[in-house]
């Protein structure tokens, strides 16, 4: 953790604490009401809070790399148009991410180092490569699809900095999903060559998809207390049936197929039975081990590292005109 | 939205209206009236036309390379927004071209379903491509490029498109005028942006200021090719449908020495690049970057000319 204002920072279990707070605080969950950045909490639950907004804000960056990749590639400049647009809203998605850390006592440059150094994780999806243009409609259905999934339930998170994030994130990203179905959809009607590149890129982005949720329920060791604070609000094993629910029948619709031999309609059950993600690989990929984890990585710190001067001269320029000014 | 809704869930719906982009290709040019005014060449304006969409196109094709690359975030979306802009008059000027002379669009295998503004930017060779030579050069990182050089250059190129679309307002081609009332308002931020940046580094450190000056006489001997005339930019002046860009040149300069002044920076003393055999970037010769910007620019769709995207 890092800087904290001595009224907002108190470490929870600390005999000091007073316990009138922790009663608001404990109160305030239990209505399911937001936790402002000026209400007391404990020190668990502002830790927890910046590490999965964070988490999330740096996902949204690097994640402007694996379709920046087809940037100066699009076939057409309706889908040029889209892509910018969209690769330039994620920007925006960790802007305001970030910002929120910022209301909890932790600036986008701290967090940034935190990222290039390896101290913060990141989406492991965005480690994998985007090796052709049907991987831009891919990553928009399936990609942003489980994202969704994620965060919609996000938008109530107990955190009110981040809840609010959340829904104006989630407005655009049901519009990157779209984009992506619809891009995916274009290219079904095309040539045979393009049929074939939707399904090689759906075989390539399915289990990858799966593993976003994350870890299976059990193996997940912070989303016990993350639900008691309303902090997260299912389960990952809950949302990636859903996920698995949904895009069966989008898949049909499309017309592709999904790789996964096990996927099966359970009538007693009412959902998809379907098989496991390879966990080892999800494991190998989070712990740096994925096709371009250290390319990510690379590429994030040389556009840091290459604005310093940038963000130096800004400084020093707004340091004149405040001197200036006085 | 509530913590249950997802549009995941809605994806199949039939309200297609809810789709931010409609569900298929629509003419940027949809719906608006294209016939000629009395007088005016179709060819010409057509030629006219690709000349100012191509100064877009491709310098949105470099401005987008910063995505994910910039100094900030702020200004990974502030380049992404010009890149944008600039991009959307590409499409409405070289659907204007088409518009007004097929003859101008590249014609592709019988059955193709690309449309005409995709054959202008996918299909046409690099001899054929009209825009100036000042938009081509790669910016980000590697050789000679960085932040200062694309504040230089946007600096320059803002301000002349800016006063070229505050004329074409009054165009007697009512699509051109429409585009240009358009443009006026989006190129007012994109020198805005830049003259603040510039000021910012000419002021902020000793090394944003060398930066700067370097950037600046990187793009500089550029200069003057954006205020030469080209026969087709004589004949739309006098048909009343464009600009004949030597009558910007002062007016330009009178914003660039405000600029220059406030930073205290002296108007560069570079040498002019010349022309290759006789012709610059309105007659089709162009830099060696804009080779292989093209290639792979028009790598995915020339790749699959009966593609459907």
């Amino acid at each position: 953790m890092t800087t904290s204002s001595p009224e907002l920072a108190r470490d929870v279990g600390e005999p000091s604490e007073p316990e009138a707070l922790r009663a608001a605080f404990d109160h305030t969950i239990e209505r399911h009401d937001r936790i402002e950045s000026r209400d007391w909490m404990p020190e668990r639950y502002r830790s927890t809070v910046v590490r999965q907004v964070a988490q999330h804000a740096h996902s949204e960056i690097i994640g402007m790399q694996p379709e920046g990749n087809w940037l100066t590639r699009a076939p057409s400049l309706r889908r040029k148009a889209i892509l910018l647009a969209k690769v330039q809203d994620e920007a925006g998605h960790g802007l305001y991410l970030y910002s929120a850390c910022e209301t909890l006592g932790v600036s986008r440059d701290e967090l940034t180092e935190k990222l290039i150094e390896g101290q913060q994780k990141y989406s492991s999806i965005f480690n994998y490569p985007t090796l052709s243009y049907a991987d831009v409609g891919t990553i928009g259905w399936l990609v942003d699809g489980a994202a969704i999934c994620n965060q919609v339930p996000l938008c109530r998170t107990s955190y009110g900095p981040y809840g609010r994030a959340m829904i104006r994130i989630c407005k655009e990203e049901s519009f990157h999903q779209r984009q992506g179905f619809e891009l995916l959809a274009t290219m079904m009607r095309g040539t045979a060559e393009q049929r074939a590149m939707v399904q090689e890129s759906v075989d390539r982005f399915w289990w990858p998809a799966l593993m976003m949720f994350g870890p299976p329920d059990a193996d997940s060791p912070n989303t016990e207390q993350s639900m008691a604070w309303g902090i997260k609000r299912d389960t990952n094993d809950d949302l990636r049936q859903k996920f698995v629910d949904m895009s069966v029948p989008q898949a049909q619709a499309l017309g592709v197929s999904l790789p996964d031999p096990d996927l099966v309609w359970n009538e007693a059950r009412g959902h998809h039975d379907f098989g496991q993600p390879d966990w080892e690989e999800f494991r190998a990929v989070v712990k740096g081990g994925g096709p371009c984890n250290a390319e990510r990585i690379a590429h994030r710190r040389r556009a840091w590292e290459e604005g310093a001067w940038v963000r130096e001269a800004a400084t020093a320029f707004a340091r004149q005109q405040r001197e200036e000014q006085s | 939205m509530t913590d249950r809704e997802s549009v995941y869930d809605g994806l199949l719906g039939e309200d297609t209206s809810q789709w931010a982009f409609g569900t298929s290709f629509e003419d940027p040019l949809a719906g608006v009236d294209t016939t000629l005014p009395d007088g005016v060449d179709a060819a010409v304006l057509a030629a006219y036309c690709l000349m100012l969409g191509d100064d877009a196109l491709i310098y949105s094709h470099r401005l987008g390379q910063w995505a994910s690359n910039a100094p900030d975030l702020e200004d990974d979306i502030a380049l992404s927004n010009i890149a944008l802009d600039l991009l959307g008059q590409a499409r409405l000027l070289l659907g204007r071209a088409a518009a007004a002379d097929a003859g101008c669009v590249p014609v592709l295998p019988e059955g193709s379903p690309v449309p005409a503004e995709d054959a202008l930017a996918f299909f046409r060779d690099e001899g054929a491509f009209r825009n100036v030579r000042l938009v081509e050069p790669d910016d980000v990182g590697g050789a000679g490029g960085d932040f200062a050089v694309t504040i230089a250059r946007l600096l320059l190129f803002s301000c002349y498109r800016l006063a070229l679309m505050e004329r074409l307002r009054s165009s007697r081609d009512p699509v051109l005028a429409a585009v240009a009332v358009k443009a006026v308002k989006e190129l007012t931020y994109h020198r805005d942006y830049a003259g603040r940046w510039f000021l910012t580094l000419a002021r902020g450190t000793e090394e944003s200021r060398r930066r700067l000056l370097a950037g600046l006489a990187l793009v500089w001997p550029l200069h003057d090719e954006l205020f030469g005339t080209h026969p087709v930019e004589t004949l739309v002046a006098e048909q009343g449908v464009g600009v004949d860009p030597s009558t910007l040149a002062a007016e330009v300069d009178v914003v660039l020495e405000q600029v220059f002044s406030v930073s205290s920076i002296d108007r560069p003393a570079v040498a002019q690049v010349g022309p290759v055999a006789g012709g610059m970037g309105r007659e089709g010769r162009h830099c060696e970057q804009m080779g292989r910007l093209l290639a792979q620019m028009q790598s995915v769709a020339r790749a699959h000319p009966l593609g459907l995207w």
